[in-house]
């Protein structure tokens, strides 16, 4: 349950950060979704829908994609599908239904760092960074094993034009629950992002098989190799959906899986 | 906080808590085919169209439709009464809680999609749940429906 005692929209991000950081409990809202299941008790909520934060464009050599775009937005943009093999959209795809997707926005979803996002895994394999009022640029990867220093507000993710191929695969229990371990992977000229989310733990680069794929190239028997090395550094949990030794098995075969699907891109 | 929806074409004007869903201030106006099911965006039964576009109303707050154009099944009777008739005669009304959920999502599907495959139906409908008939029933109508309105609007 929440309590909310003011509601404000302003119109610029300044006004909004001013609002922000008058007290600690006012939150900027996003969509709202999944601070719905949460208990919290807000001062003011403060609402980015009136400071033009809703796009996604383009330029020479970037994506740029507001805070408050949907995951609809996301899922079908003739922009995005040009792009990474539409792997935005094919991430976010099977989170619940299209009605909640129309609601989640970029920004809620990234500047929480939810660990069972499927999106941020996504945004992970691809060459991504974070703008933040206070703190400017950050890559994606710092500011997920960061976080925010002090209280800020995302304006919007860039992500690098940069040719790469990728794909995304997830297990669930069922379709539109939240995944139990979820895999995007992206590859450039021979260079590998592995990323894993869903741990239940936030998305991470699974940086030693990455390292491993970088310099002995692809194969089938190193795709199997660069899984298991994924598999075996990375960390997993247990909770409702399964169990960290289930996660680490899903790990091995997603990994390869996904690794295999890149690969029939460049082929 | 005094907040302005244009609900079904009608410009209305309400007082609402700050942390007021926009279920709450629909079924407390009179729009009672806006079910409240699960309460944390899963089930689909709350489903309206917010600018065109299908949301869960057990979700935003009302605060956040504030300003918006928001349609209830009140606003699309002829339509949803099209949609219904399939429904029924595939027999998968029973209890029918989740229908007018089911049927705001089928017509929203209908805008996006001009001629859906199975699969692609199967997908818009992930977000409407359904605990009397399964969903190859619905799918059924669906198609039906669909192919009814295509070969109607090309006549």
């Amino acid at each position: 349950m929440i309590s909310i005692n003011e509601y404000a929209t302003p119109e610029s991000v300044e006004e909004a950060y001013n609002l922000l950081i008058k007290k600690r409990n006012n939150v900027v809202f996003g969509g709202g979704a999944f601070i719905r299941m949460g208990s919290k008790n807000i001062s003011t909520a403060i609402d980015l829908s009136k400071a033009n934060f809703n796009y996604i464009v383009e330029d020479e050599n970037t994506i740029n994609i507001g805070a408050m775009t949907t995951l609809g937005d996301i899922e079908h943009s003739p922009i995005l599908k040009k792009y990474f093999n539409n792997v935005l959209a094919k991430s976010v795809r099977e989170i619940v239904g299209i009605q909640l997707r129309n609601i989640v926005t970029v920004g809620g979803t990234v500047y929480s760092r939810y660990g069972f996002s499927d999106f941020i895994t996504g945004l992970l394999a691809l060459n991504t960074n974070v703008e933040l009022y206070k703190q400017g640029n950050i890559s994606l990867d710092k500011f997920l094993e960061e976080g925010s220093r002090e209280r800020d507000i995302l304006k919007s993710i860039s992500i690098m034009k940069d040719n790469r191929k990728a794909a995304f695969s997830s297990m669930r229990n069922s379709k539109g629950d939240y995944a139990i371990l979820n895999v995007a992977i992206s590859n450039l000229n021979g260079k590998y992002r592995i990323a894993v989310g869903a741990r239940p733990n936030r998305a991470v680069l699974a940086n030693k098989s990455m390292e491993y794929l970088n310099n002995n190239g692809f194969s089938q028997k190193n795709a199997v190799e660069a899984a298991k090395i994924a598999s075996e550094e990375l960390t997993f949990g247990t909770n409702s959906r399964g169990s960290n030794i289930y996660r680490k098995q899903l790990c091995y075969v997603l990994v390869k899986n996904t690794l295999m699907e890149v690969q029939g891109y460049e082929d | 906080m005094k907040i302005e929806m244009k609900i079904n074409g009608v410009k209305k004007y309400f007082e609402v808590s700050p942390d007021e869903y926009l279920v709450d201030t629909l079924r407390n106006n009179g729009y009672i085919s806006v079910k409240r099911g699960c309460d944390t965006g899963m089930c689909g039964v709350c489903t309206v169209h917010m600018d065109g576009k299908a949301i869960l109303s057990c979700v935003i707050l009302s605060a956040m439709a504030n300003g918006h154009e928001i349609t209830t099944i009140e606003g699309v009777r002829e339509e949803a009464k099209k949609v219904g008739e399939f429904l029924v005669s595939e027999g998968v009304e029973q209890c029918g809680y989740c229908s007018t959920g089911l049927i705001m999502n089928i017509l929203y599907l209908e805008k996006c999609i001009e001629n859906p495959t199975d699969e692609e139906i199967l997908h818009y409908l992930n977000g409407n749940l359904c605990r009397c008939t399964g969903y190859s029933g619905q799918l059924r109508a669906i198609k039906k429906y669909l192919e009814v309105k295509n070969s109607e609007s090309s006549e």
